[in-house]
């Protein structure tokens, strides 16, 4: 204890320490939150004043088609990535991990894509994938094969977002993993040597469950990320061709500053928060069943 | 690169071996040729698909940089990774139309300013989360738990009517205003001054020091892995952010770079040497700072992690 440490001298030192943080925190995120909540509740497009709709936002998005849609992409868009990322970031990870001396570069390399900004990225991929005179068709070409329309094709723009957003986010889910394999002790390899194991029972039945948690986290992070995607979307295709790559919060986007519909956008920002709970709760339920802590 | 530069047998600092570890324990007599035929078969696969795999992180960058150097009449021509001529109109031609050096000190400006705001009232309240014991604690630190997984887009709408009703739309105040205070931050500098060893802290009490210059001079200096890591997230995360650059911000002379490279993907929709090469830029800074800092960077996505 400390002179000062007692009393209002100490509330105004804890206010002293706290306020910096808590104030602009109040005002621009709890508070707009709070907003937000009554906001889904009104007809309000900014111009004219504020309507009370009561529940009929919510109603209204559930027979919306366009918002099924968008919920329905969101989830092609997820079932596409999820195994992409995660199969692909595990393998890097265990090739890197097992002895590769330059480890430290190569997993530098490997992250680049993380630290650029999803705007280059998309930009990067919507010329590589370009239908016409992208690098991607013209190698594809050279062996005698047509390339897809990608991004002009809605049977192939939502693959064509999955395959950005996958490279730029491998080389997070290799560093989880990675982590995750180092942490793994060896004497659990080398007494399953001595038992005789192979290649694949030591990675089915120690690698597997003794990474579960880093699996655990980043498939939960993949989906919460997977479910606000928007910057590449919005870039790479605006969500079309045709309306083929609609996700939720370009639907959001759209609502609020292109058809002034406040309130719709702040209902349909619940739903998509509403979801994002759901599915988290869903798998940390699940966890029980198949992640082995320690 | 050849294999054997690439590949040792084991590298006692970074790694262990997951799948064949280097040493076998026991083996049948015979067995240990095959064995070891196999591990190089193995070991030989690995590098192979290592290296592709780097190829294909760092070569959608080579691309963009021969892009940017191409001549707008090769552009649909045969793809050459190094192009002839080497040709810097694009380059001329983005500075010229888009005030690109502005987007580039704009978002400078505004990571490095949200970045020192966040480490600044991070700190403080981890400080105070760490250090004080006062009624309500937990439920306020439950709150700040709370906000870390709110999604942007919940507040994108209010936050936009607020800032509208404040005037401050299409300024920098607005692109400020949410990059004050750091949820994450919070969290992050709690938990490590919690795993700070009290007795210094203790002996400079006793000296007479009071909270702020145990702060200052102990904690901080103390805590540097921690601020490092929190300025790496930090930055990046005002660099690279688009979705309320792009509700709030009208005015080209105030835009940040992802949204300045979104508006010339639009006026220049066709010609990629042009969007290339004002990508080629708005990267140098970025990934100059992730060459000096990826230690950090590295860490901090590993130990959350494990820790998750």
């Amino acid at each position: 204890m400390i002179v000062g440490d007692q009393g209002p001298k100490k509330a105004l030192t804890i206010a002293g320490f706290l306020l910096p943080s808590l104030l602009p925190l109040a005002l621009f995120t709890l508070g707009p939150m709070a907003a937000s909540l009554g906001i889904s509740f009104l007809d309000w497009d900014l111009l004219t004043s504020p309507e009370w709709l009561g529940i009929a936002n919510y109603r209204e998005l559930l027979g919306d088609q366009d918002f099924w849609d968008a919920v329905g992409h969101t989830f092609w868009f997820l079932a596409l990535y999820l195994p992409l990322v995660v199969t692909g970031g595990l393998g890097i990870a265990i090739a890197l991990n097992t002895g590769v001396r330059a480890i430290g570069v190569l997993r530098s390399m490997y992250f680049l894509p993380v630290v650029t900004s999803w705007v280059v990225v998309a930009l990067m991929w919507k010329w590589l994938l370009n239908p016409s005179s992208g690098l991607v068709n013209t190698v594809l070409g050279f062996v005698g094969i047509q390339g897809p329309g990608w991004w002009t094709d809605p049977a192939w723009a939502m693959p064509a977002v999955v395959i950005a957003t996958a490279w730029k986010d491998l080389g997070f889910v290799m560093v989880i993993f990675l982590a995750g394999l180092q942490a793994i002790p060896e004497d659990y390899y080398e007494a399953a040597l001595v038992d005789g194991a192979g290649a694949w029972a030591r990675f089915r039945y120690i690698t597997l469950p003794l990474l579960s948690p880093s699996t655990f986290f980043v498939l939960t992070i993949s989906l919460i990320n997977g479910f606000q995607v928007f910057d590449q979307v919005f870039v790479m295709t605006g969500g079309g061709p045709a309306g083929s790559t609609t996700v939720l919060v370009e639907q959001i986007y759209t609502h609020a500053f292109r058809y002034s519909q406040m309130g719709y956008a702040a209902a349909m920002s619940w739903m998509l928060f509403a979801i994002i709970i759901a599915v988290t709760a869903l798998q940390f339920r699940a966890q029980d069943r198949w992640v082995h802590y320690g | 690169m050849a294999e054997s530069v690439l590949v040792a047998d084991r590298d006692p600092v970074d790694t262990r071996p997951v799948g064949s570890p280097a040493t076998p324990a026991v083996r049948g007599p015979g067995g240990n040729d095959r064995v070891r035929r196999r591990r190089q078969v193995a070991q030989v696969v690995r590098t192979v698909l290592i290296l592709a795999g780097a190829l294909v992180m760092l070569f959608p960058f080579a691309w963009m940089v021969a892009t940017s150097l191409t001549n707008e009449s090769q552009l649909f021509g045969t793809p050459r990774l190094i192009p002839d001529p080497v040709d810097t109109t694009a380059y001329r031609r983005v500075a010229d139309t888009f005030p690109l050096w502005r987007w580039m000190a704009n978002s400078i400006g505004v990571s490095v300013v949200s970045t020192t705001l966040q480490v600044i009232t991070s700190a403080m309240a981890a400080y105070a989360f760490a250090r004080f014991e006062f009624r309500g604690k937990h439920l306020l630190f439950g709150v700040y738990l709370a906000t870390l997984m709110i999604p942007l887009q919940v507040l994108i709408v209010p936050l936009f009517i607020e800032v509208s009703k404040l005037g401050l739309q299409d300024s920098y105040a607005a692109l400020l205003l949410p990059l004050i205070a750091s949820p994450f931050g919070v969290f992050l500098l709690r938990q490590f001054f919690l795993g700070l060893p009290p007795e210094i802290e203790e002996a400079a009490r006793i000296d007479g020091a009071g909270h702020w210059q145990v702060f200052t001079r102990i904690v901080l200096p103390m805590s540097k892995p921690a601020i490092a890591t929190l300025v790496v997230f930090a930055f990046m995360a005002a660099w690279n952010s688009f979705l309320w650059p792009l509700v709030v911000i009208n005015s080209e002379q105030l835009m940040t770079l992802p949204l300045g490279l979104s508006q010339l993907h639009g006026r220049f929709a066709t010609e990629w040497n042009l969007v290339m090469a004002g990508s080629t830029i708005s990267v140098i800074p970025i990934v100059a700072l992730y060459l000096f800092t990826q230690r950090y960077v590295i860490q901090g996505v590993a130990l959350s992690g494990l820790k998750g």
